[in-house]
């Protein structure tokens, strides 16, 4: 790199990446998403994946489920600015390796094969709760619900057998027990 | 059933409720609702700009110089998208301001109508919050959420959005009902606890600072004394952030100057060799921190702030207190008055090996230039303009530039609230339109912009409202037909290529003020420079004071950037000046 003529140009020293997945309860009202996703596309952080639907239509109340990366400083940055907007109730912030957290990601399937190549699939799905939601001769469209890491791998190794169509939902993510997250 | 009022009136309403005595603002199309039921409210007194990004500077300056927050009034489109500046300006430095917008009316929102623009879109980024107001019933929440937002907790910008048919439409106003002072309880997350760890840091440091900014201004000026009271009980150097200029007395012997980029010698040197820094109300801004890895490395570093997300942003620290700066700092000499009776005599033994060092670097006279007599140099001119000022209660805003730092050097301010400069976003332009704003809020004193000719030029149409408002604001030039820091930095780091910072074809300001109906002086050598300035501040309007100084003239000391507090470059004054000049030509 040829000497940075400007304090710019220093960027200080990388630390270690981490997965997170944040869960952010805001009021559903218009722009509210643009708000959540300009901060992380404003300040430069990653968005991995990104669900969101409303949870409680008395209360207008949506729950968005943000997968990210970062230093554990950029971590409690996020979670820091995210507190400060105004439409935000309250964020949690789960490391992808908590063990008392679920997190789960649906996705569907369109398989366009043979009817042996399609039986293939199928058994290759067995472990991921797979819900077949339409079948023809040709096809069949299959839903199931894992990990994002294991969604990557079924997805490459359905390829070769037809997979030709893949929707994914993105993570989202809820403690384990009787807890819940204040 | 409760009288109906429209939205044009409720928006009135809502701002008698908040006590708003000015709004700075320009109409067009999309607000005229508003505009016509301006006349229906004496209370409030309409200042007309002559550009948005006028209003917005303009209110910027009232909040700052007064407390309260600064209310602008724009069109939708142009208008919205011209205050922007000033709404980033604003967030940037955490001054709170109520921005009203119009929009063009809802059915025609996203038809790109006449005059249309995505205005909360574009300004989600700049604001603390924004609202585009679909139903008059919200009208009256919303509204006054506006303020309570802007004013509370970290100040800054809001913007409220508001169709043209929902000024028109009607709704019952509900009054609004002032809460207790939100500003100390609902951000006050500290305990007993930290403060009580705090005075453990502060009885143990041998080396330490305090480091204040803005946010010992933005706690009102009660936080002011506290903030003098604590430092002279505990009898710590201290240094200041530009922002932060005027919490603490300029004059006073604790004072060590300010720090960062163009801060003086001993306030960077102490800086970088404390084992304690108390940063109170600042932000650890890159213009401060020099290079992060090297900064402060031998320091216990504690963090006073009410913005928890502006703690371990950049610099991570030891401990942190999140809270009004004005109750933290309460709570500390409480405990140290009740505990602690001998800290201050124990205090004073401990660290005046400290001092000593410090007394050592101050003799270093950083600040200092070579003086002429036959340029005015820029450095001379701001020193004769405090000295001549200093005897009455004086309100300096500034551009951004060579000019703001020399202000910031020598211009020693005493009391807080008497210093506006766009420091964040450094906005060239800032600082005239400032200046009508201060002098909107301060109609008696003297207010002062100390500006350059480059960044002048960008909001000069001001001068315009300084007139038709017979606000006698001073616009003191330093005249070095250069955009002086751009020509620094070219001169510095970029081989001498002077690409286009030179001004070919600068005014006649002389002739220009007398164009907008205003006072021109012309200063051109240091004999006639204090006669001159006296006849600027003894004339009773507003004047454009172009002060000729030498072109060639540089801002010292300067941390070159990427470098850590100790490798300052010094100014011509240094005997090792070409050495450290060398290196840091090569280094940067």
């Amino acid at each position: 790199m040829p000497s940075p003529k400007s304090a710019y140009s220093i960027p200080t020293k990388k630390g270690k990446l981490d997965t997170h997945i944040f869960v952010v309860w805001v009021d559903n009202e218009s722009g509210v998403l643009a708000r959540v996703v300009g901060l992380f596309s404003g300040r430069g952080y990653n968005i991995e994946s990104l669900a969101v639907a409303e949870v409680d239509a008395t209360k207008n109340i949506s729950r968005i489920t943000i997968v990210t990366t970062g230093t554990p400083q950029v971590i409690d940055q996020i979670k820091l600015q995210l507190k400060k907007l105004v439409p935000v109730h309250k964020v949690a912030d789960f490391k992808r390796e908590d063990k008392n957290v679920i997190f789960k990601e649906m996705a569907l399937l369109k398989i366009v094969a043979q009817k042996k190549k399609i039986e293939k699939c199928l058994k290759e799905c067995k472990k991921f709760n797979p819900v077949i939601l339409d079948k023809t001769n040709k096809s069949v469209v299959v839903q199931i619900t894992a990990l994002r890491r294991e969604i990557d791998k079924m997805s490459k190794r359905l390829k070769p057998y037809g997979l030709t169509s893949t929707s994914r939902t993105g993570a989202i993510a809820m403690t384990r027990g009787a807890q819940t997250f204040k | 059933m409760s009288k109906l009022y429209t939205g044009a009136e409720i928006v009135f309403k809502c701002l008698e409720d908040q006590e708003v005595e000015y709004i700075f603002g320009y109409p067009g199309g999309a607000v005229l609702p508003i505009y016509d039921e301006l006349k229906n409210h004496s209370s409030i007194k309409h200042i007309l700009v002559r550009h948005e990004q006028g209003a917005g500077h303009a209110a910027e300056g009232y909040a700052r110089s007064s407390g309260k927050p600064g209310v602008v009034l724009v069109t939708s489109g142009p208008g919205a998208t011209n205050v922007v500046t000033a709404l980033t300006d604003a967030y940037m430095d955490s001054v709170p301001l109520v921005c009203i917008s119009g929009q063009v009316p809802t059915h025609l929102i996203g038809t790109d109508a006449f005059q249309e623009c995505d205005t909360t879109g574009i300004t989600r980024p700049c604001t603390k919050h924004n609202w585009l107001v679909k139903d008059i019933k919200e009208l009256p929440k919303i509204m006054h959420e506006a303020f309570k937002v802007a004013t509370t907790g970290r100040p800054g910008p809001v913007l409220i959005d508001i169709p043209k048919d929902i000024q028109f439409a009607k709704a019952s106003y509900t009054k609004f009902k002032k809460e207790k002072k939100l500003n100390g309880i609902a951000h006050n997350k500290f305990s007993q606890n930290e403060i009580d760890q705090l005075i453990d840091l502060i009885s143990k440091a041998k080396k330490p600072v305090v480091y204040t900014g803005g946010g010992v201004i933005n706690s009102g000026p009660q936080a002011s004394e506290t903030l003098k009271e604590f430092v002279r009980l505990i009898g710590f150097p201290i240094t200041s952030t530009l922002q932060g200029l005027g919490a603490f007395p300029g004059d006073d012997n604790q004072f060590i100057g300010m720090l960062g980029m163009h801060g003086t010698y001993e306030a960077n040197n102490a800086m970088h060799d404390c084992d304690l820094l108390i940063n109170i109300g600042a932000r650890f801004d890159d213009r401060i921190t020099g290079k992060i890895d090297e900064f402060s490395p031998k320091s216990k570093k504690v963090h006073i702030d009410i913005d928890p997300s502006s703690i371990n942003k950049i610099i991570k620290v030891d401990l942190a207190i999140v809270g009004d700066v004005n109750e933290v700092i309460k709570s500390a000499i409480k405990k140290i008055n009740k505990k602690q009776n001998g800290l201050k005599d124990s205090n004073k033994q401990r660290i005046s090996k400290w001092w000593e060092q410090i007394q050592k670097w101050r003799t270093k006279d950083s600040l200092g230039f070579i003086n002429s007599d036959k340029e005015i140099k820029p450095q001379h001119a701001v020193k004769r303009l405090y000295e001549l000022t200093k005897n009455q209660d004086t309100f300096i805003t500034t551009e951004v530039g060579q000019h703001q730092m020399w202000a910031a050097q020598h211009y020693k301010f005493n009391k807080p609230n008497r210093w506006m400069t766009s420091g964040g976003l450094g906005t060239m332009g800032y600082g005239l339109p400032a200046a009508v704003g201060v002098q909107i809020a301060h109609p008696d004193k003297l207010v002062i912009d100390i500006a350059g000719e480059a960044s002048v030029l960008m909001t000069m149409q001001e001068m315009s409202t300084a007139v038709q408002y017979n606000l006698p604001i001073k616009i003191f030039i330093l005249n070095n037909q250069y955009m002086g820091m751009v020509r620094q930095w070219q001169e510095l780091l970029h081989e001498k290529n002077y690409s286009e910072s030179y001004s070919e074809a600068l005014p006649d300001f002389v002739k220009l003020a007398e164009a907008y109906g205003c006072k021109g002086i012309k200063a051109d050598n240091p004999e006639e420079l204090d006669f001159k300035i006296k006849e600027m501040i003894d004339y009773n309007g507003p004047v454009i004071f172009d002060c000729h100084v030498d072109p060639n003239e540089n801002c010292f000391p300067m941390i070159p950037s990427g470098k850590p507090h100790n490798q300052m470059i010094l100014g011509p004054n240094d005997k090792e000046e070409n050495k450290i000049t060398g290196k840091g030509k090569s280094l940067v």
